[in-house]
Order: structure tokens, then C-alpha cells, then sequence
């Protein structure tokens, strides 16, 4: 105790700082870093989980190159990215925008389209696949069935089976989306508003001169965001394909399936690690986009 | 930031010109009436899921929402089943020390890269926020390897041992700590307060909004994690509620009551949780979004 009172203010306020960051900081290396390093390390490896580990230098990258499943994967993922990010903004724009104007039960509507973000991915994959069960069983088509239009086969067949999944991923992001995009456009300020209406502008130039190059920077939160979401899509993929993951004929598969499929079905894990450091070098790119597009100008 | 309780919208003022003309337009009552049926439209999953849990086998082909004879049987059945009653314990607990552990330490660490002054600390704020950009999936594989080493397969420490720190609830609350004054903390000091009790006593109370949202993006994310938990279990009695209810549902295929049932128990208590706290929630949510 004598050498800490010995110490002068600034050098207790150091030994504190570091006594409070030492388990923190422990974590960080060995859960964080550590780990990031030895996906790197095993994407250059040939390993089967039981028998030895061998160095096989690019032989994983190769095979990924040249395996035709891995480019049907990698469709995929972005099939998911350019479907989900566009039709989940607009939806949810066009839902901010009417909503931040409505006053009358405002804070019911806007609980109902909140209510999905709260839900499991997991338990709702299941709710949506049944909804697209053929009939006599599934909602949609006993719908179809009764206003007399032709069936449609959801999961079963490879062009339908992707949206299909997309769906239920879009619909419980929606929720979060309009929240932030109504803080968003209930900051900018009321004068710019007002400007424009003693200048007699149209309601469609206010959205598109005003409204929406004020909100770029929650577009570009939001576009990142959900980007990153879809890319890393795998809960509801994995439960509506039970039977077949990632099918029919791998036309829903996303890399982060394949990924759990080559390490934990395939068990070669220099493989799987190799696709890690595929998706990490594809969100490191999404990233690094958002922090080009907000950098101060 | 203080998210307006009030509900004025941003472009009020240019509506508020019109409504003087014609008071009620047609166009604001078509408005709401879209927006409605659209909000009953968002939830339609979710009624059709409990409706569907309510319903005798018989009656789930038909598209009705209202059960016949609606009965807590199926229940009962899922729930005699025994299973669930385990996995709803295993994610509680694995949600609830996630949550403590998150809140405590993201907050200790937010607060000392925020107000203390020490060799280091820019390496040590970099660092934890360059691992924003690690996606989880790049780690399991290495993640799988240390359980296994360490016996921690098939365990709760297992399950929760790599999310018990965010680099995203740290950098939150560094954030929030940056609107407590420097002049709370050296008057704490100079009252003989010292650091720890200074971080619990003086700084802790002042973000408790922070805390919270902090607590309820993490406990969501927990309760309703599926990828990790699904990795490290292997025996059915360690399952989460995700885990469990996706190799029930797989089971049960065929009988949808019983595997809406499952979806309902696993959804209904954060559904019930929203409803009491709802504005609370919003507001967290709008907050985490916004400065994390």
C-alpha cells in the first residue's frame, strides 16, 4: 500500500486505468485477435479435424477458384444483398415518411411495424415456411386456392425458393429501418420546412431537394447496416431448407451455410476457413465504403 | 441525445398550411388507412402463429384466424414434451449473464478509454474497434477449436463465453460517458472517492438510458442467437430456445400446430416484454442505432 500512496496522481490514475482494461484486453486478444489470426492461419491448411494439420499453401483459395458451387454461393450471397438492401429501404422510406405525417394512432401503427423486430429468426422461418407449404396445407397457396389463382411453388423450386427466404428476413428488419429513418427525418430542422413552403415548392421537390439529401446520412447508415445483414443471412436459410440445405440444388445457399456446411458437415476446416476469409474480406469492403461515403467533406 | 417524445413530424409545418384550406383531405384519410392495413399486414406472421398454436390438428388447413375451439392442448403437449421447459432456462440464463457481463464491462471500458488520460489508450480504442469489422462467422471455426481443447463443448460457458464483451456496447458507451462532466468525476475525487467507486457511484447513474439499451440489444441478440449455440451444443439438454425449437420443428415437420406452438413459446415472452416497455424500447433502439 505504501508504494501506491508513493505514486503521484498521474501515475494512479495510469495504474488504474490499466487495472480496469487487464481482463478486458485479455478477452480482446484471446477471443477477438487470436482467433481472427488462426482463421488465417487454417485457410492455408489441410485439416479433417482428426488427423494432422498440413500446410497446403493456397490449395483452399485454389479449390474455392475452381469449385462452381462456391460462384453459385457467392450468386447467391449477393442475389440476397441486391434484392434485400434496395426493397427493404424503399418499403421502409416510404413507410417513415407517410407515418412521421399521421397523427392519429400513431404510436399503434408504428408498434405494429415494429412488432416483427422483436421476434426470432429462427421461430418466424418456421411460421413462413409453413405459410408456403402447397395446399391443403400452406396459407399463401390455400389463399391462391380460393380466390381460384394457379398455385405457386415457394420452396421446392430454385428460381422461387430465394425471395421466398428473402422474404421473411426482409419483413423483420423492417421495423428497425422506419425507427431510425423517423429520427432521422425528425432531425432536420423545422426552418428548412418552412422556407420552402413561403418559396411555394412542391410537396415532390421538398422530398427529393430537402428531405432526402438531409437524410444521407442515415441512408448511408442504413444501407450499410442492412447490407451487412443480408450478406451474413443464415437463420432463415437454414431453417426453411431443413431437409436440404441451401436448396433445392443449392439455389439458396448463402456463404455463410456453405461455410458451416464445409466445416461442420465436411469437417475440412482449411476450406471453411478459407470462404471466412472470403466474407471477411467482402465486409471489410462494405465497411470501408460507409467510412468513404460519411468521411468529412 | 434526447430522442422528442412528441410526436411532431419534420415537415408538420407544410401540412399544418394545407390542413388550414380543406381541413380533413381525402388524401390524409387514405394515408392512414394504408399505413393501417399495411401495420396489420406486418403482423399477420406473428397472429397466425398463436391462432395456429390455439387450433386442433384438423383445423390447421383452414385459413380462418379464429380457432373454432381454441384449446391450450397443444401446449400442454410441447410442454409435458419436457425439452422446452430446459431450453427456455438455457437461454434465460445465457441471456441474462450476457446481458450483466456486456453492461458491466463495455461500460467500464467505454468509461476508461473516455476519461481517463494513459499510455495506450488510442492503440487500446483502435483495436477493440477494429473487431466491429471481424464477422462472427470468421471466428467460429477457430472458436469451435479452443472449446474443444478446453472442454468447453456442450457447455454454458461454452455458449456465452464469446459474447460476454461487445467492441459495438463499448464503443456506446464511451460514447454516452463523453456527456458526463469531467467536473462530477474531480469533484468525486477530491471527496475521496476512488476510481472504482467514482465509475459505480458517480458516472454508472448518469447513462442509465445507455445502460439500458445497451441491456436490451444484447439480451435480444442472445436470446434469439442461433449460429454459435447451434455449433457448440451437441446434447439436446444444453440447446438454446433457437437451437431447440429448429430440431423440434425438423421432428415434428408434418404436424405445423405443434411446430407453431414451439415458434409461439419462443416468441411470446420478447413480444410480451415490448408491449410493457415499448416506448423505452424504441427509444433504446433509436439510440444504439444512432451512435453506435
Amino acid at each position: 500500500m505504501n508504494f501506491y500512496r508513493n505514486l503521484s496522481i498521474r501515475q494512479k490514475q495510469i495504474a488504474w486505468a490499466w487495472a480496469f482494461l487487464a481482463l478486458p484486453v485479455v478477452f480482446y486478444v484471446v477471443i477477438r485477435f487470436y482467433p481472427t489470426g488462426n482463421a488465417m492461419v487454417i485457410s492455408f491448411q489441410d485439416w479433417n479435424l482428426l488427423g494432422d494439420r498440413t500446410w497446403a499453401g493456397w490449395a483452399n483459395y485454389e479449390k474455392l477458384w475452381n469449385d462452381p458451387d462456391f460462384w453459385k454461393v457467392f450468386r447467391n450471397t449477393f442475389v440476397y444483398l441486391i434484392l434485400g438492401t434496395p426493397i427493404s429501404l424503399v418499403i421502409s422510406f416510404v413507410v417513415a415518411y407517410h407515418l412521421d405525417k399521421t397523427r392519429f394512432m400513431h404510436g399503434f401503427i408504428r408498434m405494429l411495424y415494429f412488432l416483427p423486430f422483436m421476434t426470432s429468426a429462427v421461430a418466424m422461418a418456421w411460421v413462413w415456411r409453413w405459410f408456403y407449404q402447397p395446399v391443403p396445407i400452406g396459407l399463401f397457396n390455400n389463399f391462391l386456392a380460393d380466390f381460384g389463382i394457379p398455385q405457386i411453388n415457394f420452396l421446392r423450386s430454385t428460381t422461387n425458393a430465394l425471395p421466398s427466404i428473402l422474404a421473411p428476413a426482409v419483413w423483420a428488419g423492417l421495423g428497425f429501418q422506419i425507427i431510425i429513418f423517423m429520427a432521422g427525418l425528425r432531425a432536420i430542422p423545422q426552418s428548412y420546412y418552412e422556407a420552402a413552403r413561403i418559396d411555394g415548392v412542391s410537396s415532390w421537390s421538398v422530398l427529393f431537394e430537402i428531405t432526402i439529401p438531409l437524410l444521407r446520412p442515415t441512408i448511408v447508415f442504413l444501407v450499410v447496416f442492412s447490407s451487412i445483414g443480408f450478406l451474413r443471412i443464415f437463420d432463415q436459410v437454414f431453417n426453411m431448407t431443413t431437409n436440404d440445405p441451401g436448396g433445392p440444388l443449392n439455389s439458396t445457399k448463402p456463404l455463410v451455410l456453405a461455410i458451416y456446411q464445409s466445416a461442420f458437415t465436411d469437417f475440412d476446416m482449411g476450406y471453411a476457413a478459407a470462404q471466412t476469409v472470403v466474407l471477411f474480406l467482402i465486409l471489410l469492403m462494405v465497411s470501408l465504403f460507409q467510412l468513404y461515403l460519411l468521411r468529412d467533406r | 441525445m434526447a430522442v422528442a417524445d412528441d410526436i411532431r413530424a419534420s415537415s408538420d409545418t407544410l401540412f399544418e398550411a394545407k390542413r388550414a384550406k380543406r381541413q380533413a383531405s381525402m388524401g390524409q384519410y387514405i394515408r392512414w388507412a394504408l399505413l393501417f392495413v399495411g401495420g396489420i399486414l406486418m403482423v399477420m406472421p406473428i397472429v397466425y402463429m398463436i391462432s395456429t398454436s390455439l387450433k386442433w390438428p384438423h383445423e390447421v388447413y383452414n385459413v380462418s384466424l379464429i380457432p373454432n375451439e381454441p384449446h391450450l392442448e397443444n401446449y400442454t403437449f410441447v410442454l409435458e414434451d419436457g425439452r422446452f421447459y430446459g431450453w427456455f432456462i438455457n437461454s434465460l440464463i445465457i441471456a441474462v449473464i450476457t446481458t450483466i457481463s456486456n453492461v458491466l464491462f463495455d461500460s467500464l471500458v467505454g468509461y476508461t478509454l473516455c476519461k481517463f488520460r494513459f499510455p495506450g489508450r488510442y492503440i487500446v480504442f483502435i483495436a477493440i474497434l477494429s473487431t466491429l469489422m471481424i464477422p462472427t462467422e470468421m471466428l467460429v471455426i477457430p472458436w469451435y477449436l479452443m472449446s474443444q481443447q478446453f472442454g468447453w463443448l456442450d457447455t454454458y460457458w461454452g455458449i456465452m463465453f464469446p459474447g460476454l464483451m461487445t467492441a459495438f456496447g463499448t464503443f456506446l458507451m464511451k460514447q454516452f460517458f463523453e456527456t458526463v462532466p469531467d467536473d462530477f468525476i474531480e469533484a468525486a475525487r477530491i471527496d475521496g472517492l476512488n476510481e472504482l467507486q467514482i465509475w459505480w457511484t458517480v458516472a454508472m447513474p448518469l447513462v442509465k438510458p445507455a445502460l439500458a439499451a445497451l441491456a436490451i440489444f444484447v439480451f435480444l441478440g442472445n436470446w434469439t442467437a442461433f449460429i454459435w449455440p447451434l455449433i457448440v451444443t451437441n446434447s439436446w439438454d444444453m440447446y438454446t430456445l433457437p437451437v431447440g425449437l429448429s430440431t423440434f420443428a425438423d421432428e415434428a415437420d408434418v404436424q405445423w400446430e405443434l411446430v407453431m406452438t414451439g415458434a409461439a413459446i419462443s416468441t411470446i415472452p420478447t413480444l410480451i416484454v415490448f408491449l410493457i416497455f415499448q416506448r423505452f424500447i424504441i427509444r433504446g433502439v433509436v439510440m444504439a442505432g444512432l451512435k453506435g
